[in-house]
């Protein structure tokens, strides 16, 4: 009494100077509310909810000119979106936070679970209730027979039906009325071996993700036709790489695209729609290897070692010779253009900064089928059919010898004058294959030679994509089992009575939904039935 | 038949089994309020000491007029088909059940239209019937009322039809918005993972649906069951089972699912984005979403095994699974743009 009061007065100076737990039993504490179910369940609902902005402001890592879209078009909003992450959601500190709180609460949950589930393994069964009429199903009925024949053949029978059996044998030494003999039988251990495979796996896949952005890497490409492509780092068109990939692991392949086929839908009511792409070359897997031909098509890449092919995008890259005012030729060779839209009407850039009097530069639209729109041309379908290059002129200096980089497909327009018509607009050229403009003002000229087309490919490596697949193929094969495989009981009891032996069975189920009066009935019923024929009398079963 | 016929086929057949799956909701509707005043059929006789009242307000109409109707109504107990009673009852219980079984009758023909339509609609395009927003709405219904008519037929559950016919309305009338001519696929959904990933999406989507329904009811059903004094339960819901049984058959609906949607969000899902686009998890918004649907249904399902999330919260937790559903279905396809632009808007 004395000791509880003490105790009570030591709470309350407790709450009112309010120190701090001892760090021992707040840590506890704290791991306790982290790895309760409450807890994990507030965090899944919690990661979703923190998933919703990144698919509706624009992510950096899956579309950055939207990024850049955004930020011009919300001045206001995207400093404030920036600091908090929602560029880059899926990587911000915040959500990052959520996801491992998550998997810390997961294997906080895992761990024990484990422990109690193998020591459940080689425990026995439970022991049978004093009262099965308390149960939610349970049947009784007398018989001849003897308790140990009774136990002996539900057991068997239980066996047979893979449960877990244990049988207490009546106490021989007991007096008849006190010998009690009990079946403990239990079934359905595989649904939480099942839920605990599920949330192990879980947490190999998220391993595994993360093992392919530290040491995975993905760049893109663009090859016309008849050009090729070697895997180095140089060579890429754009490139990113986790935090531990290390350059030199490139595998160091090389192709050469001889042929790309694009067919697209003509007539009908989906006109235009791109039918098959379909990208055709060599390639050589590493120096000094014999080279081998390759068929790449979207949704067929090719594997080259550790790297992918993947086709996943096409275009055209218009053939043209640039001469400068001295007839020199300045440029020659294909300039692949971006598709903008459905019809393929795309745009690029040609520099020929070794023009002179003065650099040219050329900026304007290809348009595989050209139609006039009053003046102003555009593409009617995809396909190269009528093809027509439109473009601007500038001379002047196209700033490629300051030593920044330049992207290929924008002029940089500080340096440059827009060549004008006479009547002072701009001037526009528009040519068909084999035709020839003359700028004015003897700045030179461009020929439009013909058409290639070129493919986008996209080469990457992410390790631990197999361990990944793998880990989420088990934990489905977990999780079916942890949600239909039902975890059952079962116990057979026998009592000496009159005489006679008094049987009881009943069933009892952690999760509900079985019919367990059913199941109660076809054990017992297969219980009596299985009584040996012809029946044995009461004296002829009685052994001792 | 050529494609062109097939096509035009596919098109009255979608369109008569929306029709005919209005009919079956009007059907259903009718059973619903004409029961209003019935006392209660065998499966629940137990509680059929009866007067219309507080559960009337769930019923479609007519809350004044069963109000006033309340005063003279007695206890009686009527076995399913309405026998004893008063002539009165016994016809309002004929009635409720024959336009039952008209819905049902309804619902199997809207059923028979729509495979039709799905079916012809495959071969009209030679391939798959789920390759854009429209084939997939369709073929999806297809899934929702097949699980419906297996569950009719397995189980007491003709309860969910007006639910179920009622979305089959609305949803066939959002589809004809996103409606495109039946035609060939862009080269990035030509691949068997389209058979494997969307028909898993369909089939757990179709699930999610009736799982979302009997959610539905179960709100309603445990409400009624706490709030309804036991001399006040009678029409419709108190014909329906236990509420505990509701959420039995919700969660086996879910516990159906959630599988399939694993499968094909998490595994047939990427391993086709790796194939087609080179990365296996890119956060496309469809992969946001699909993985909001996944986590939040995750989130049904433990908070079943939660104490104080049991019942009521869990059920909601299933709403809002289907609400984003719904959303990375048609909220994603209008809204958002991104890898999986194949939905024909």
């Amino acid at each position: 009494m004395t000791q509880l009061s003490d105790k009570t007065s030591r709470t309350r100076d407790f709450a009112r100077t309010a120190p701090p737990l001892p760090p021992r039993q707040f840590a506890r504490w704290f791991w306790r509310q982290l790895t309760s179910m409450r807890t994990a369940l507030l965090l899944l609902l919690l990661l979703a909810l923190g998933a919703i902005p990144g698919s509706f402001i624009p992510q950096t890592k899956v579309d950055p000119a939207a990024v850049i879209r955004f930020g011009r078009d919300h001045q206001t909003l995207t400093p404030i979106f920036d600091r908090l992450g929602l560029f880059s959601v899926f990587s911000s500190p915040w959500f990052s936070a959520v996801y491992l709180l998550l998997m810390v609460s997961l294997i906080g949950c895992i761990v024990p679970r484990s422990f109690v589930y193998f020591r459940a393994l080689r425990a026995r069964p439970p022991k049978a209730p004093a009262r099965f009429d308390r149960l939610p199903a349970s049947t009784s009925y007398e018989t001849d027979e003897s308790p140990d024949e009774v136990l002996e053949r539900a057991g068997a029978m239980l066996r047979r039906r893979r449960w877990r059996v244990d049988v207490d044998t009546p106490d021989a030494d007991a007096p008849e009325t006190d010998a009690v003999g009990v079946v403990r039988a239990e079934k359905g251990f595989l649904r939480e071996a099942g839920n605990l495979t599920f949330h192990i796996a879980a947490v190999i896949v998220l391993i595994a993700v993360a093992m392919g952005s530290l040491w995975g890497y993905k760049g893109s490409v663009i090859v016309v036709e008849g050009e090729g492509f070697s895997n180095t780092l140089t060579q890429y068109d754009d490139f990113s790489a986790g935090g531990l990939f290390d350059p030199g692991e490139l595998t160091p392949f090389s192709l050469q695209l001889d042929r790309f086929d694009a067919r697209f839908q003509i007539g009908g009511p989906q006109e235009g729609q791109p039918l098959e792409f379909d990208a055709q070359g060599t390639y050589v897997p590493q120096p000094g290897a014999d080279s081998q031909p390759f068929d790449i098509q979207v949704n067929h890449p090719l594997d080259i070692g550790d790297s992918t092919v993947f086709l996943v995008g096409q275009g055209y890259a218009p053939v043209v010779t640039v001469r400068d005012g001295q007839g020199e030729v300045v440029f020659s060779g294909p300039v692949p253009f971006l598709p903008e839209d459905a019809s393929y009407t795309s745009t690029g850039v040609i520099k020929a900064p070794d023009a002179s009097p003065e650099e040219l530069g050329f900026e304007g639209f290809f348009l595989p089928t050209a139609v006039m729109d009053g003046n102003i041309p555009r593409s009617a379908h995809p396909a190269a059919a009528n093809p027509a290059l439109a473009l601007f002129v500038y001379t002047g200096d196209l700033g490629l010898g300051s030593g920044l980089p330049q992207s290929v497909f924008a002029l940089d327009k500080d340096g440059l004058t827009q060549v004008q018509t006479a009547d002072g607009k701009p001037l526009r050229l528009l040519l068909q294959p084999g035709q020839t403009a003359k700028i004015p003002g003897g700045a030179g000229s461009i020929s439009f030679d013909g058409v290639r087309q070129f493919a986008r490919f996209e080469i990457g490596h992410s390790p631990g994509k197999l361990l990944a697949l793998g880990a989420a193929v088990l934990g489905i094969a977990g999780l079916l089992a942890s949600l239909f495989i039902r975890p059952r009981r079962a116990w057979v009891r026998t009592r000496r009575r009159d005489g006679r032996t008094l049987v009881e069975v009943a069933r009892l189920d952690r999760v509900s939904g079985a019919d367990l009066g059913a199941d109660v009935d076809q054990l017992t019923a297969e219980l009596r039935q299985q009584r040996p024929e012809p029946p044995p009398t009461a004296a002829e079963s009685r052994k001792g | 038949m050529d494609t062109q016929q097939w096509a035009t086929l596919s098109n009255n057949m979608v369109a008569a089994a929306t029709v005919i799956f209005g009919l079956a909701c009007i059907a259903y509707l009718v059973e619903w309020s004409s029961s209003r005043r019935v006392a209660v059929a065998a499966p629940v006789a137990a509680e059929a000491t009866a007067s219309a009242s507080a559960e009337a307000k769930a019923t479609a109409e007519g809350t004044e007029v069963a109000r006033s109707a309340q005063g003279s109504a007695t206890a009686v107990k009527v076995a399913a088909t309405g026998g004893g009673g008063d002539d009165t009852q016994a016809r309002r219980d004929e009635t409720a059940e024959r336009f039952g079984r008209i819905g049902l009758g309804l619902t199997v023909l809207a059923w028979l239209c729509l495979l039709v339509g799905v079916v012809s609609r495959g071969l009209a395009a030679e391939r798959v019937p789920w390759g854009n927003m429209y084939e997939f709405a369709t073929a999806g219904l297809l899934v929702v009322t097949t699980i419906y008519l297996g569950l009719v037929r397995f189980t007491n559950a003709r309860w969910l039809g007006g639910v179920v016919t009622g979305f089959a309305v609305c949803m066939l009338g959002l589809a004809f918005l996103a409606y495109v001519p039946a035609g060939p696929l862009v080269p990035a959904l030509n691949s068997y993972w389209l058979f494997l990933h969307v028909s898993a999406a369909a089939i757990a989507g179709g699930a999610f649906t009736i799982g979302a329904a009997a959610s539905i009811f179960y709100l309603v059903k445990s409400r009624a069951e706490r709030e309804t004094p036991e001399d006040e339960r009678d029409g419709y819901l108190w014909r329906l089972p236990s509420s505990a049984a509701i959420d039995q058959l919700a969660y086996r609906v879910h516990a159906f699912a959630f599988p399939i949607w694993t499968f094909a969000a998490l595994i047939a899902g990427p391993i086709w984005a790796e194939h087609a686009w080179g990365r296996y998890w890119g956060w496309d918004p469809k992969e946001v979403w699909a993985f909001i649907t996944w986590v939040v249904y995750a989130g049904y399902l433990h908070a079943r095994a939660t104490a104080g999330w049991r019942g009521k919260a869990a059920a909601i937790i299933a709403l809002i699974g289907f609400a984003t559903f719904l959303f990375d279905f048609i909220g994603v396809n209008l809204l958002a743009s991104g890898h999986h632009t194949y939905s024909g808007l």
